[in-house]
């Protein structure tokens, strides 16, 4: 502890003068007699503020374009061309980052930690595709997110993969999308960053184990479209819901559906919906059945899977800094990271390297008291959390199960509203024209 | 009934429309108390001291990432960490603070015996650090930035036998400005932080203004 007592002294000319003052001049500023003039120190400038303006202004400015592309000229080539420049400037000369998809996390933090700032062009690159989508459907998606544009240009052989499998795998990004805003918004991790497959494409620059992901990902692309924007992305869900209650969205065909059936297999992401014209309408006991099989389930469900959430508490808090270093001081005070070693039968602590944040915590001047009631705040959040995120799973399940017990009646070939990318690909196959 | 799930979408529409509105009008409006004053934003002469409106929140608010030196124990991670290879974060040197020592803490290996250049000698491990006679007994320390990896070590060695002078900082030319840095993540003494982007910097001693000024309130206390 002989560190944690210099500290404090340290302070005090910090704190008595400017902060400038805080380190210690131990040998006095020299006096040159020769003509030797100091040089400056080179601070560089970050990217300038009014850049990030620039950028709302793209997103804005694309996301008008491309719906006006996609609802009015209903042009594959220039949603294509789009993609391109969306791809070049949010993907290889913006690198990917801020994005909406890793904003949902600033936007979780900002709501829980009021000591985080969040910028005002954050926020709108979070709400502007929403409300977009709210009118006009995944536009973003068409051609505006640069994650898109990339997988696009790999689906060479799209397979069509069935309903069922589509809604298993449909249910990872609801998932990643609870964990990245349990962990945001407990201030631990920005898990949709971390795990970001393109920005290493898009920085030239990533560890082995993420290009490989994202190598994985994009030949897997290849015959499954798009595997990023259906199976993991966070923000997909949101804009899936948001889609389904849009005020106008990309039609197959412009007018009257005359049951060709030739876009039937033009959509490379399952989102057209084929005609059910079984019209036979369930006998009325069987859905008051279903009724209350699901009355009875969703709450069930609910509790089950919230239960299991809290109960997950302690792991996931595990990956929390705070969490883990106060383990570690806890582990210090026991004497139990000093492992004792039984060498010719002599019992002697061998003290073990300190970890770096050990000595951090040593230098810090905490107490251990403070560490550990950081961890127990943390801990608490993520027993509230766990239960939230539980009962948000069971919620998804429930909701995937009643949306395949419910009967569905569809006269023609229509776009799925919520799954649907509005990539235009399915109006090229459709022979009426205007 | 068409007519009837319209009405429905409509009422969603509306309800999703007010959810995003009040979600950003809270974010935007809502009031920052002292602690978020103290994250770095300048709030002096602020009168508004309990909440800051509308205003205030409509102002730039783009923060950088950037490497508090009160806090940094010198562990080497920033090298390693960085989503960058080599990193981002950079030795930098305030001359302003340097004593132009012939014995740098920051140059020499502990044990050193001759004071020369030569390779043995130098506790950089990629030759980033250069070293330069002035004038007896004078040297000057230069940074090679594109040699540098940003490890440390002289910033300890400066750190514990001289002034200070040599400091970790994030160069915000390399900075890619990840949303959430991957250094700070891993960074065991949490002396990353988001700082306002019109003052990207936590040096420490870069004007000589600052030092003298510090000078001369020493001369007046003693």
């Amino acid at each position: 502890m002989r560190k944690a007592k210099i500290i404090p002294v340290l302070m005090l000319p910090a704190i008595l003068f400017s902060r400038a003052a805080l380190a210690i001049q131990r040998f006095p500023k020299p006096e040159f007699e020769s003509a030797y003039t100091q040089p400056q120190t080179q601070i560089p400038l970050p990217r300038g503020e009014f850049l990030a303006y620039l950028d709302v202004f793209v997103l804005f400015a694309s996301l008008c374009l491309v719906t006006w592309l996609v609802l009015k000229k209903r042009s594959r080539l220039l949603v294509f061309l789009m993609s391109l420049f969306s791809l070049a400037y949010f993907g290889f000369y913006r690198e990917g980052c801020v994005c909406s998809i890793g904003s949902i996390q600033n936007v979780s933090l900002a709501l829980f930690d009021h000591s985080f700032v969040l910028p005002l062009t954050v926020l709108l690159f979070f709400v502007l595709p929403l409300v977009f989508t709210l009118f006009f459907g995944r536009t973003f998606c068409a051609a505006v997110c640069p994650f898109g544009a990339m997988q696009d240009l790999f689906a060479f052989k799209p397979q069509a993969l069935g309903s069922r499998l589509n809604t298993v795998l449909g249910i990872i990004p609801y998932l990643y999308l609870g964990l990245a805003v349990l962990f945001a918004a407990t201030g631990t991790d920005f898990i949709i960053c971390r795990y970001d497959p393109f920005v290493g494409i898009f920085r030239f620059n990533a560890s082995f184990g993420m290009f490989l992901f994202s190598g994985i990902l994009l030949l897997s692309g290849v015959f499954i479209a798009r595997p990023y924007c259906r199976f993991l992305c966070p923000y997909g869900v949101l804009l899936n819901w948001t889609s389904r209650f849009s005020r106008r969205h990309l039609s197959i065909t412009p007018s009257e559906c005359i049951q060709c059936r030739l876009c039937e297999n033009s959509c490379p992401y399952d989102a057209i919906d084929f005609p059910v014209t079984d019209k036979s309408p369930e006998s009325k006991p069987l859905m008051v059945k279903k009724m209350m099989i699901l009355t009875i389930l969703v709450p069930i469900l609910l509790l089950v899977f919230g239960y299991t959430g809290s109960r997950m508490q302690y792991a996931l808090a595990g990956v929390d800094s705070r969490v883990k270093l106060a383990k570690e001081v806890l582990a210090l005070s026991k004497g139990t990271g000093i492992p004792e070693k039984n060498a010719g039968g002599n019992t002697r602590s061998v003290p073990e390297e300190e970890s770096f944040e050990i000595k951090a915590f040593k230098a810090s001047g905490k107490t251990e008291a403070q560490v550990y009631s950081d961890a127990s705040i943390v801990l608490k959040k993520f027993y509230v959390g766990g239960w939230l995120f539980g009962g948000f799973t069971g919620l998804v399940i429930a909701m995937l199960i009643a949306g395949r017990m419910l009967p569905v009646y569809r006269k023609d070939y229509v776009t799925n509203k919520g799954r649907c990318f509005s990539c235009t690909r399915c109006t090229d196959y459709c022979p009426i024209k205007s | 009934m068409p007519g009837r799930r319209e009405f429905l979408n409509t009422l969603m529409r509306g309800g999703i429309l007010a959810a995003l509105g009040l979600l950003s009008g809270s974010l935007l409006l809502r009031s920052r108390d002292e602690k978020s004053c103290s994250y770095g934003f300048d709030c002096s002469g602020c009168n508004r001291s309990k909440s800051c409106m509308l205003s205030a929140a409509l102002e730039a608010r783009q923060t950088v990432w950037q490497l508090d030196m009160t806090k940094c124990i010198q562990c080497g991670r920033c090298a390693t960490n960085c989503v960058m290879s080599p990193s981002a974060v950079k030795c930098t040197h305030a001359f302003a603070m340097c004593g132009y020592c012939d014995l740098c803490g920051g140059y020499f290996k502990p044990g050193t015996k001759t004071l020369t250049t030569a390779a043995e000698n130098q506790l950089c491990p990629t030759n980033a650090l250069k070293r330069k006679f002035i004038e007896d007994p004078f040297f000057e320390y230069t940074i090679d930035e594109e040699l540098c990896i940003g490890c440390g070590k002289c910033v300890k060695g400066c750190g514990a036998f001289g002034n200070g002078s040599l400091q970790l900082q994030v160069r915000h030319d390399r900075c890619k400005n990840c949303n959430e840095c991957s250094i700070a993540r891993n960074c065991p003494s949490q002396a990353f932080t988001r700082v306002p982007a019109n003052k990207p910097s936590l040096m420490r001693g870069l004007g000589t203004e600052l030092l003298n000024e510090t000078a001369k309130k020493n001369q007046v206390n003693a």
